[in-house]
C-alpha cells in the first residue's frame, strides 16, 4: 500500500508544479494555455542536459531555464504585442511540441541518471509516513515548499499583493504606479519556470526517457486543476493528488483484474477533469474566485 | 526533321534506361518503412538491425532507402507509393497497420514486390513474414516460475490482440511447467511505446507484490523500474541489458535479418514468391527459434541451474520436441480447450481470445 | 516605450498582406532553424514548399491532405468568429467517422450511394453531439469550453479504440483492431480523370468543398445569424444590447463546427481507409486551427490556407525521405505562423508608435 501511495504522490508532482506556476501567472491576469508545450520544453532540456553533464540536478536547472525561455515567447506576443492569449497559448503548445520533437529526436532510446532520493534523518524512520513523505527526491520537497511559499506570498508579501492587484484591476494598479506589463512578464516567467520543472520531473524521476509529446495532456490537466482549485495553492495539492490517484488507479484496477475495459479506465483522468470543471463552475456561479482581469489586455498608455 | 529524330532517340533511351541500368549494375533497390525511429531500442530498432545485416550481406549490390516515423494511415499509402515510384524493387513495410496501404499500392505496382511484416493478407506481389514471439515467452515463463519469491508475475501488454494473448498464454504454460502456485496479472498499456505509461504500469505491478515483470511493449522503461526497485524482468525485441544490467534475466530478440536476406536473394535470382502457406494466419513465413528469426540473449542474474532449465526449454522448442500448447489445456475459468494428446495448431493460436490457467482476470472484450 | 493607439478604421489591405508577411517571416526563421541544425537550407526549403508540386499525382495529394483540414477549418470559422474556442475538433472528427462507420457496417451488402448520403448526415450529428458536451456545459454552467473540448479529444481517441478492438472488430482480423471493410455504397471512390486516370488518392469527397465554401461565405456575410455571430464575437456586450441570445449563439456555433468536423471524418475514412481503425485522425483537428487563422476566418481564405499547410505537410514527408529531417518541423512552422498572424492582428487594430520615456 505504501508503495502505491508513493507512486501516486510522484505521479502528481508534474501537474502540481505546472499548476502552481500557472496559478501565479493567472493571478496576474494572464491566461497561458501553453503549459503543455512549456512542460515538454522542460522535459527535453532536462534529459538532454543530464545526457551531456551526467548530473540530474543540472537537469532541474535546464528544465527551469527552458521553461522560462519559452514562456518569454508567449509574454512577448501577448503582453508586449497584445495578441490574443488563447490563440497564442495554443500556438505555443503546437510550436513547442514540434520543437521538442525535433530537438529530442536524438535522445529517443537514450537513458539518463534519475534524481536520487534524499532521506530526511529521523523523519524518514517514522513508520509508513516516513517512507511516503520524507524519503523523496528534491523536487518533491520543493513542490511542497512551493505550495506554502505561494500561499503565504499572496497573503503576506508586498509582491504577492501587487500581483493580485494587477490581476484583479490593472487600471488601478497602473494608476498607483505599478508597471502592469512588468509584473505580468515576471509572473508568466515564473509560470514557465514551474512548468519547465514539472516537465523536467518526468524524465528525471518517473521514467528516464524522452518520447515525443511525452507529457500526454498533463499540461492541460494542470490548467484545469487551477480552475478546480479556485486559484488556491493548497487546494491545488489536493486536486493534483486526486488526479495522480486516478492515473494510477487505472493500472491498479487492471492488475487486480477488475472487469472494465482498459480504455475506459484510461479515460478516467480526462473525464474526471471535465466533471471537476463542471462541479467547480457550478459553485463558482455564486462565488467567483477568478482574477477579474484574467485574459484581458492592458494597453499601458492610458 | 533531324531535330525530331534526335528527340525520339533521346526519348526512347530515357524509356529504356531503367532496364539498362538494372542489368548493367544488378543493384537491387530496397525500401523500408519504419513506424518509429530506430532509436526506440525496441521494435523498429530490431528492423534496423535486420536492415544492417542486409547491407552487410549485399554491400554495394543493394541500394536501401528508409522512411521513418510513418503513421499507419493515408500517409503510409503515400509514402509506400513514393518508394515504389522511386524505383524500389522490393519494399518491406514493418508494422501491422501498413497492411491496407501496402495492399493498395501493391495493386498499382504489379512489378514491385512487397513484404508486409506481421500481417496476414497476401496477393501475387505481397508476401508476409512474422516471428513466433510466443516461443521466447515460454522460456521466460520457465525462468519466472523458478525465480519468483512472491509467486506474482506482472505482465504489461500493449493491446489485447491474438499475438499478445498467445504470448501471455505461452508464458503461463512455461510458468506452470515449473511452478503451479505462481500467477500472472496483466496490465494493458494501450500503446506499443510510451515510456511514461510503461513505467507507471511497472510501478503498480511492483506495488501490488510482483517481483518478476514481463512486457509486450517496446521501451526499456519497465526494466529500469524493475532495476530501481530490486525486481527482475525480461527484455523485449532487442537485448536491453544495457538499460538494466541487474534486472534483465534475458531478452527475446527479434532477428529479421535472415528473412530479409532470403527474400532479397530470391528476388535477385528471379525466384521471389509468396510461398504457399495457409492464407489465414501467421503469414507464409512464421519463423521462430528453429529458424533463428527469434533468438534469446544471454541468461543473466539467475543461478546456473535455472539457466540450465531455461536452456533446456529453449532447446526443446528449437528442436520441436517441446510443444508449448500441448493438451490438456484449460482456460483460467475452467473451460477445456483441448484434451490430452492434442496440440493447438497455428490457426487456433490466432483465434486465442481467452487466458489459460495461471493468468488472472479476463481478456478485455 | 512602445505605444498602442486603437485605430478607428481597420485597414483591409492588412487582411491580405499580413498572412503573406507572416509566411515570409516564418520561412526566414525556419531557414535559420535548418541552418542551426545543419541541414542544407535551400534544399530543405525546396523539399518542404516546392517538391509537393513537382508531379501531377503529388499535386493531387495536396488536395487529399488539405480536404479534412479545410472542412474542419470552415467549421471553426463559426466558433472563432463568435470568440468560442473549440479546440476539440480532433475528437469531433473521430466521433463523426465512428458514428458514420458504425452505421455503414450495419448494411454490409449496400451498393447504392444513399448509404453514403445518410453517413454524411450521421457523421454530422455524431460530431455535433460530441461538440454539444462543451456547448451545454458552457451555456448552463459557464464551464471553460477550451479545456472540456480538449479533454474530449482524449476520450474520443480511447472510445474509438475500444469500439474497434471490441464490438466492431472484424472476426476475421485475428484480434487485430480493424473493423470489417465498408460496403461498396459507403466508399468514396477515387476520381478517374479522362486521359490521365487516377492521380494519387484524389477522390470525389474533395468536391464537397466547392459547395461548402460559398455556402458558408454566404451565410456569414449575407444572413442575420451570420451577422449576429460576428457582432457577438467582437463585443458580447454590444450583442447583448442588441438583444441577441448569447447562449443560442454559443450552442449553435459549437454544434455546426463539431458537425463539419464529423463530416470531415466521414470523408477521410470513406475515401482513404475504407474501414475503421484505432487511428483515423492524425492531428487534423489541431492543424485546422492554424488553417482557420491563416485563412483570416474567411471561407475562401481557409481553402487557400488549407492548401498551403497541406503542401508543407507533404513537403515535410519528402524532406524526411530525402534529407532525413524529422517531419515534426511542420509543427514549428505552424506555431510560428500563428504567432506572426496574431501579431499582425495587433498591427491591424492598433497604431504603434515609439515614444521616449520621460
Amino acid at each position: 500500500m505504501e508503495n502505491l501511495l508513493i507512486t501516486i504522490l510522484l505521479t502528481s508532482i508534474p501537474i502540481l508544479l505546472a499548476g502552481l506556476g500557472e496559478l501565479v501567472t493567472e493571478k496576474s491576469g494572464v491566461l497561458n494555455l501553453g503549459v503543455e508545450g512549456m512542460m515538454l520544453c522542460g522535459a527535453v532540456a532536462a534529459l538532454g542536459s543530464v545526457l551531456i553533464f551526467g548530473n540530474p540536478y543540472i537537469g532541474i536547472l535546464f528544465g527551469a531555464v527552458a521553461g522560462i525561455l519559452i514562456s518569454t515567447v508567449f509574454s512577448f506576443f501577448t503582453i508586449t504585442l497584445m495578441t490574443n492569449q488563447v490563440a497564442t497559448g495554443l500556438g505555443l503548445t503546437i510550436f513547442a511540441t514540434a520543437l521538442t520533437g525535433l530537438i529530442g529526436e536524438p535522445f529517443v532510446g537514450k537513458t539518463a541518471a534519475s534524481l536520487p532520493k534524499l532521506e530526511i534523518i529521523f523523519l524518514s524512520d517514522i513508520p509508513y509516513l516516513g517512507k511516503i513523505l520524507f524519503s523523496n527526491d528534491i523536487l518533491v520537497y520543493f513542490a511542497i515548499f512551493l505550495i506554502f511559499f505561494i500561499h503565504f506570498g499572496f497573503q503576506n508579501t508586498k509582491i504577492g499583493i501587487i500581483i493580485r492587484a494587477v490581476g484583479d484591476n490593472h487600471d488601478s494598479a497602473h494608476s498607483i504606479g505599478y508597471s502592469v506589463k512588468l509584473v505580468r512578464w515576471i509572473s508568466t516567467s515564473f509560470g514557465g519556470m514551474c512548468a519547465g520543472m514539472g516537465g523536467a520531473y518526468i524524465p528525471l524521476a518517473l521514467t528516464p526517457h524522452w518520447s515525443e509529446g511525452m507529457t500526454a495532456g498533463k499540461g492541460w490537466i494542470a490548467l484545469a486543476l487551477v480552475v478546480f482549485a479556485s486559484w488556491m495553492p493548497i487546494r491545488l495539492l489536493i486536486g493534483a493528488l486526486i488526479f495522480g490517484g486516478i492515473t494510477i488507479l487505472q493500472f491498479v484496477a487492471q492488475a487486480r483484474g477488475w472487469d472494465v475495459p482498459s480504455q475506459f479506465l484510461n479515460m478516467l483522468p480526462y473525464l474526471a477533469t471535465i466533471l471537476a470543471l463542471a462541479l467547480i463552475s457550478f459553485k463558482l456561479r455564486h462565488n467567483n474566485y477568478a482574477p477579474a482581469c484574467l485574459g484581458k489586455h492592458f494597453l499601458g498608455n492610458k | 526533321m533531324y531535330k525530331n529524330f534526335l528527340k525520339i532517340i533521346t526519348f526512347l533511351s530515357i524509356l529504356v534506361s531503367p532496364f539498362l541500368f538494372t542489368s548493367a549494375y544488378a543493384k537491387t533497390k530496397v525500401g523500408f518503412v519504419y513506424l518509429t525511429t530506430p532509436g526506440d531500442h525496441g521494435w523498429t530498432y530490431a528492423h534496423e538491425l535486420g536492415k544492417q545485416m542486409v547491407k552487410k550481406e549485399f554491400g554495394n549490390d543493394v541500394d536501401i532507402s528508409i522512411v521513418e516515423n510513418v503513421p499507419e494511415g493515408p500517409d503510409a499509402t503515400r509514402v509506400i507509393r513514393e518508394l515504389a515510384k522511386q524505383g524500389n524493387q522490393i519494399i518491406f513495410t514493418t508494422s501491422f497497420g501498413y497492411m491496407e496501404p501496402t495492399l493498395k499500392v501493391a495493386k498499382e505496382f504489379p512489378n514491385v514486390k512487397f513484404e508486409h511484416m506481421t500481417g496476414y493478407k497476401r496477393t501475387k506481389n505481397v508476401a508476409t513474414g512474422n516471428i513466433r514471439f510466443y516461443e521466447g515467452r515460454y522460456v521466460q515463463g520457465v525462468v519466472a516460475g523458478l525465480m519468483t519469491k512472491t509467486n506474482k508475475i506482472g505482465y504489461i501488454g500493449a493491446y489485447p490482440i491474438s499475438e499478445v494473448i498467445m504470448g501471455i498464454n505461452a508464458f503461463a504454460q512455461g510458468l506452470r511447467s515449473v511452478n503451479k502456485k505462481a500467477t500472472i496479472s496483466v496490465i494493458w498499456a494501450n500503446t506499443w511505446y510510451d515510456p511514461v505509461k510503461e513505467a507507471d504500469a511497472a510501478k503498480v505491478h511492483i506495488a501490488e507484490g510482483a517481483d518478476i515483470l514481463a512486457q509486450h511493449t517496446d521501451s526499456p522503461a519497465m526494466l529500469q523500474i524493475a532495476e530501481k526497485n530490486g525486481a527482475l524482468g525480461f527484455g523485449q525485441s532487442t537485448d536491453m541489458g544495457a538499460f538494466a544490467p541487474k534486472a534483465q534475466l534475458f531478452a527475446s530478440v527479434n532477428n529479421w535479418g535472415p528473412y530479409y536476406i532470403k527474400k532479397i536473394k530470391q528476388l535477385k535470382d528471379g525466384k521471389w514468391n509468396t510461398g504457399d502457406g495457409p492464407d489465414h494466419w501467421a503469414g507464409n513465413t512464421w519463423g521462430g527459434l528453429s529458424t533463428n528469426m527469434l533468438t534469446l540473449s544471454n541468461f543473466s542474474n539467475m543461478p546456473t541451474d535455472v539457466a540450465k532449465k531455461a536452456q533446456a526449454a529453449h532447446d526443446g522448442i528449437k528442436s520441436g520436441k517441446l510443444k508449448i500448447f500441448a493438451g490438456p489445456l484449460k482456460t483460467n475459468d475452467g473451460k477445456e480447450i483441448i484434451g490430452a494428446g492434442k496440440t493447438l495448431d497455428d490457426g487456433a493460436l490466432w483465434g486465442m481470445n481467452y487466458y489459460l490457467e495461471g493468468v488472472t482476470g479476463k481478456v478485455p472484450k | 516605450m512602445i505605444e498602442f493607439t486603437p485605430r478607428k478604421i481597420q485597414s483591409s489591405f492588412w487582411t491580405i498582406l499580413s498572412p503573406i508577411i507572416s509566411i515570409t517571416i516564418t520561412i526566414l526563421i525556419g531557414s535559420l532553424i535548418f541552418k542551426i541544425l545543419s541541414y542544407p537550407v535551400i534544399e530543405s526549403l525546396y523539399q518542404v514548399f516546392v517538391s509537393p508540386f513537382s508531379r501531377p499525382d503529388r499535386i493531387a495529394d495536396i488536395f487529399v491532405k488539405a480536404c479534412p483540414l479545410i472542412i474542419i477549418g470552415l467549421g471553426l470559422i463559426f466558433c472563432f468568429k463568435a470568440n468560442i474556442w473549440n479546440i476539440g475538433a480532433e475528437g469531433q472528427f473521430i466521433l463523426g467517422a465512428l458514428c458514420a462507420g458504425s452505421f455503414a457496417l450495419l448494411f454490409p451488402e449496400t451498393k447504392t450511394y444513399t448509404l453514403l448520403i445518410s453517413m454524411f448526415l450521421i457523421g454530422f450529428v455524431g460530431g455535433a453531439i460530441w461538440a454539444s458536451i462543451p456547448a451545454i456545459l458552457k451555456v448552463r454552467l459557464n464551464v471553460n469550453e477550451i479545456l472540456v473540448s480538449l479533454m474530449l479529444v482524449y476520450v474520443a481517441m480511447l472510445f474509438i479504440d475500444f469500439i474497434v478492438r471490441g464490438p466492431l472488430r472484424d472476426p476475421m482480423s485475428f484480434g487485430f483492431p480493424l473493423s470489417k471493410v465498408y460496403p461498396d455504397g459507403a466508399i468514396i471512390s477515387k476520381v478517374d480523370f479522362p486521359f490521365i486516370g487516377f492521380l494519387g488518392q484524389f477522390h470525389y469527397g474533395i468536391f464537397i468543398i466547392l459547395i461548402l465554401c460559398p455556402l458558408i461565405w454566404f451565410f456569414i456575410n449575407k444572413t442575420l445569424p451570420g451577422f449576429q455571430i460576428k457582432i457577438f464575437g467582437s463585443s458580447s456586450r454590444a450583442s447583448e444590447f442588441a438583444g441577441f441570445n448569447k447562449n443560442k449563439i454559443t450552442f449553435y456555433v459549437l454544434l455546426v463546427s463539431g458537425g463539419l468536423s464529423g463530416v470531415a471524418g466521414v470523408i477521410e475514412v470513406s475515401a482513404n481507409m475504407g474501414r475503421l481503425q484505432p487511428e483515423v485522425s492524425f492531428g487534423y483537428g489541431f492543424t485546422a486551427i492554424i488553417v482557420a487563422f491563416l485563412g483570416r476566418l474567411n471561407p475562401y481564405g481557409v481553402v487557400i490556407a488549407g492548401i498551403i499547410i497541406a503542401t508543407a505537410k507533404l513537403g515535410a514527408d519528402n524532406a524526411q525521405m530525402v534529407l532525413g529531417i524529422p517531419k515534426v518541423v511542420t509543427g514549428i512552422f505552424e506555431g510560428m505562423l500563428l504567432f506572426f498572424l496574431l501579431a499582425g492582428e495587433t498591427i491591424q487594430k492598433y497604431k504603434i508608435s515609439i515614444r521616449k520615456t520621460n
